[in-house]
């Protein structure tokens, strides 16, 4: 399926969890098909969704236990692996409330689709190899993504899912980053 | 007083209690004392730039963020500091032993601790630059405060003399 319909399928299935999502085209999709203040969109600083999901989480976790509220972070394959180092970090810190979802489509999509090695480094072994114990697959062909059992899954949780190649025709967000990161942490409505 | 007890007393005033790091040899016994401080979270990372999105987010679940790190990853994390932390105004306390000043016994220390005051000018980032740990006890709390207000990463910048 296209990324776009895999954005709209998982983020609808979301309820209380908060969301990190990837720079580009990923953060376009998403809010074109649907906007929350408990989406935290990135604008730049490629590789680093998996990262600040993991902080985030972490902070959370430390109120609230691992009956807190999850984080689901939409990451890509590009930004995956010029960051993979996350990967030992998020499965070393054991992150309970953390979901990072990889949407892949084996290129460099916000840049004009240059191949990344994606289409032969498989990433869900890449990610059980660094200790991973909890990983999801949806192959391409998925047509419909049922989200439940990842949700109920105690993390850190991989969910690798292939996507078709290409963006879809939506426009720039029009938030400001400060916004975007003010409404975020209003969503996140600290109590402590 | 003790260097490395100097700044963590001032990391502790501060109220810091999310802590990302990267070793360096000046910093082993600081980090000693964070990683046994059951009111910090703290967080080894495997390059700087990782180190600085997890501290954003961090920051973002309520968390009062510090990174402890040597200069050289000052390098590794130009990007992060440019388009996370610049433009969303992102706070944290940037810890930074800063190798390749007077007594550096290791030659390829020296570009980048020449490059590192030069740098962080060019990110838009103030430093401090604590002579004495008296002065580092002092400058710490008061450069998180700065840094939360500003919405901006604050350098305190210590030397090899320092430690």
């Amino acid at each position: 399926m296209e990324r776009i319909k895999a954005l709209k399928q998982i983020s609808n299935q979301l309820e209380k969890e908060l969301v990190i999502c990837n720079i580009g085209f990923p953060s376009r999709e998403l809010y074109h098909v649907k906007d929350s203040p408990q989406h935290f969109y990135m604008l730049g600083s490629m590789g680093m969704a998996s990262s600040i999901g993991l902080g985030l989480a972490m902070a959370l976790e430390s109120y609230e236990g691992k009956e807190g509220r999850k984080v689901v972070v939409f990451d890509g394959d590009g930004s995956v692996l010029m960051n993979l180092g996350s990967l030992v970090t998020i499965a070393n810190q054991k992150a309970q409330n953390l979901i990072l979802v990889v949407l892949d489509n084996e290129c460099y999509g916000s840049t004009g689709s240059q191949c990344t090695y994606a289409s032969t480094t498989d990433l869900k072994k890449v990610a059980e190899s660094v200790g991973f114990q909890k990983t999801f697959f949806f192959p391409e062909s998925k047509k419909n993504i049922d989200f439940t059992t990842v949700l109920e899954t105690e993390g850190p949780v991989f969910v690798h899912v292939k996507v078709k190649a290409g963006n879809a025709d939506v426009p720039i967000i029009p938030l400001e980053p400060e916004d975007i990161k003010e409404r975020f942490m209003e969503a996140i409505n600290l109590t402590y | 007083m003790d260097s490395s007890q100097a700044v963590f007393d001032g990391i502790k005033k501060a109220g810091i209690d999310f802590v990302v790091s990267m070793p360096c040899v000046n910093l082993g016994k600081l980090l000693e004392m964070i990683e046994c401080d059951p009111e910090i979270i703290h967080v080894p990372v495997t390059r700087e730039e990782e180190g600085f999105g997890i501290a954003a987010g961090a920051y973002m679940g309520g968390k009062k963020p510090a990174m402890l790190m040597q200069n050289s990853g000052l390098g590794n994390s130009v990007n992060v500091l440019a388009s996370l932390y610049s433009i969303y105004k992102f706070p944290i306390l940037m810890i930074i032993s800063h190798r390749g000043t007077k007594g550096e016994p290791i030659c390829a220390q020296i570009p980048m601790g020449e490059a590192t005051p030069g740098l962080m000018d060019t990110l838009k980032i103030a430093y401090v630059h604590p002579k004495t740990p008296e002065e580092a006890l002092k400058l710490i709390p008061e450069s998180w405060i700065l840094a939360e207000l500003g919405g901006a990463p604050l350098g305190i910048l210590l030397d090899i003399s320092f430690w």
